[in-house]
């Protein structure tokens, strides 16, 4: 349980630190780790005095000021008005493709995902979306994905937006754009890189030293299990609350 | 004029082969009159999800009322996978239309605004556009010379959703939930139940005009109170989770599904 708690925290610090700098971040349905991370670094920026951090949460009440309806979000995404957003996929590869629709032959997929919600659109778009998926294994991490949701580079269009970093319960990669491939920045402990190698289906450059990737310090820590927890309980009862007691 | 009709009246005014538009979980999903619209035994609709769907869409699935099915998700949120919807894929049960959330609401702008379709910002490099050839890429006829994607306009032939409430004169009430106007907008005909008809206009001030459809666009009005139970209204309910986790579980098999179906149609006939 408390080694789940400790997981989970390094995740949102690390999603915190990632969106570093960034103005105004949107979490999709769902996704309580990503809104966990963009309300610990709205709560830390205003801490220390630096630019206010704004967060739509789809889904969420209070921490929503969209007011035009589903489409706002798509809209503010094309005038460039959001800076980072979250997306998963049922498999990803390692040219930083997403898939959201299913495994096989399409239509008829050996196995069937919801489907591709906004990704096509708002890969374009948003510069730093950050690609998260909690489990790490190969059949996650494929060479190729079995349908392309939304791609990653496309050179024939111009575009601001891609993955910026790929978060998982193991390790922490980098997205290169120029050379359209991943590269492991850390690993979570108690990992180790030939975890990572075993478990990742795709081809990634790996520095020759390998960071471990930081814990949160005790202020984060004393921020996430105070703060951001209750904010959190708004949006994502369930989970503030499993954090809250496991602390 | 927008008339006011019982449920039942409402529910039959969605005929087979319809294209139906119904808007995401939350919003306000008209689940009473769905009920409704299932113990009509309709077949063939034709499912449009603005932009995407859970329980609605997952239950007319189920009950073999749908022929086509445009998307650009169906899921139970928190419950997991919608496990009808994902049978209905692999079966082959419905045409399916994947698409991705902007497209549906460009397609429905190119409605609202009487032109055959829209451009969209994205999108290229999907394989979306290989399965969806009615979507095309151009080089854009204006402005700055770029490659852009136009999809075609959607004009569904009922939109149908559920709201607080509804004055005497059918204006009715979507606070900021402006999906609800861009369905009526494009929709060639709008059917809403609300938890409520009001005595007072709600056109009476800037500040309660502000988050009303006008009666213009809606063609009939049935109260129905939870009427989006087991799903949320915003500002009324939160959703019935424990309901919806229920559902998700026994809609893994078929059997299962169709004891959820009757105990969900007989419990809505009991609340009416």
């Amino acid at each position: 349980m408390s080694a789940d708690r400790e997981r989970r925290e390094i995740l949102i610090a690390t999603i915190a630190d990632l969106l570093d700098g960034i103005r105004h971040v949107a979490v999709g349905a769902s996704s309580p780790i990503p809104a966990a991370g963009a309300m610990l670094l709205r709560a830390r920026n205003e801490l220390c005095g630096k630019p206010p951090v704004r967060i739509s949460i789809l889904g969420s009440q209070a921490h929503n000021f969209f007011t035009n309806g589903g489409i706002e979000l798509f809209d503010c995404a094309a005038q460039g008005r959001v800076d980072a957003f979250f997306l998963g996929g049922g498999q990803i590869d390692g040219q930083g493709n997403i898939n959201l629709v299913g495994t096989g032959d399409y239509p008829t997929s050996h196995v069937r995902w919801p489907g591709s919600f906004g990704s096509a659109y708002l890969y374009h778009l948003i510069p730093r979306v950050i690609l998260f998926r909690e489990e790490h294994s190969p059949r996650v991490f494929v060479p190729k994905v079995d349908f392309v949701s939304a791609r990653a580079i496309t050179p024939e269009v111009p575009r601001r937006g891609g993955p910026y970093a790929l978060l998982t319960n193991m390790a922490l990669f980098d997205f290169d754009r120029e050379a359209g491939g991943f590269a492991l920045r850390s690993v979570h402990p108690p990992f180790t890189p030939a975890d990572i190698m075993e478990n990742t289906g795709f081809a990634y450059r790996e520095p020759e030293v390998v960071c471990e990737t930081k814990r949160p310090d005790a202020a984060t820590l004393a921020l996430l299990r105070g703060r951001i927890f209750d904010e959190l309980a708004e949006t994502y009862p369930a989970f503030a609350r499993t954090m809250m007691r496991a602390a | 004029m927008t008339e006011i009709v019982g449920l039942e009246a409402l529910a039959a005014r969605v005929g087979p082969g319809q294209s139906l538009a119904i808007p995401v979980d939350g919003s306000g999903v008209a689940m009473a009159a769905t009920a409704a619209i299932l113990e009509t035994g309709i077949s063939d609709l034709k499912l449009i999800c603005v932009p995407i769907s859970g329980l609605q869409a997952d239950l007319l699935i189920g009950a073999g009322c749908v022929a086509s099915l445009e998307t650009s998700a169906v899921s139970l949120g928190e419950a997991g996978g919608a496990p009808r919807f994902t049978a209905g894929v692999k079966s082959g049960a419905f045409t399916m239309r994947d698409s991705t959330c902007p497209a549906i609401y460009a397609g429905l702008l190119a409605a609202q605004k009487g032109v055959p379709f829209m451009p969209i910002a994205g999108i290229i490099g999907s394989d979306l556009l290989n399965v969806r050839p009615d979507w095309q890429v151009i080089d854009s006829p204006v402005g700055e010379a770029r490659k852009v994607v136009v999809v075609p306009a959607i004009s569904p032939d009922v939109a149908l959703f559920h709201a607080p409430e509804a004055d005497r004169a059918g204006n009715v009430r979507i606070g900021r939930h402006r999906e609800l106007a861009d369905l009526a907008y494009a929709a060639k005909r709008t059917l809403v139940t609300v938890e409520r008809i009001v005595d007072r206009n709600l056109l009476e001030s800037e500040d309660s005009a502000a988050g009303v459809l006008p009666s213009l666009y809606v063609d009939a009005i049935a109260v129905a109170e939870r009427g989006a139970w087991p799903l949320a209204l915003w500002d009324e309910y939160p959703a019935d989770e424990a309901e919806i986790a229920r559902y998700a579980a026994m809609a893994r098999s078929e059997d299962g599904f169709r004891a959820y179906l009757s105990a969900f149609l007989t419990h809505r006939k009991q609340v009416a």
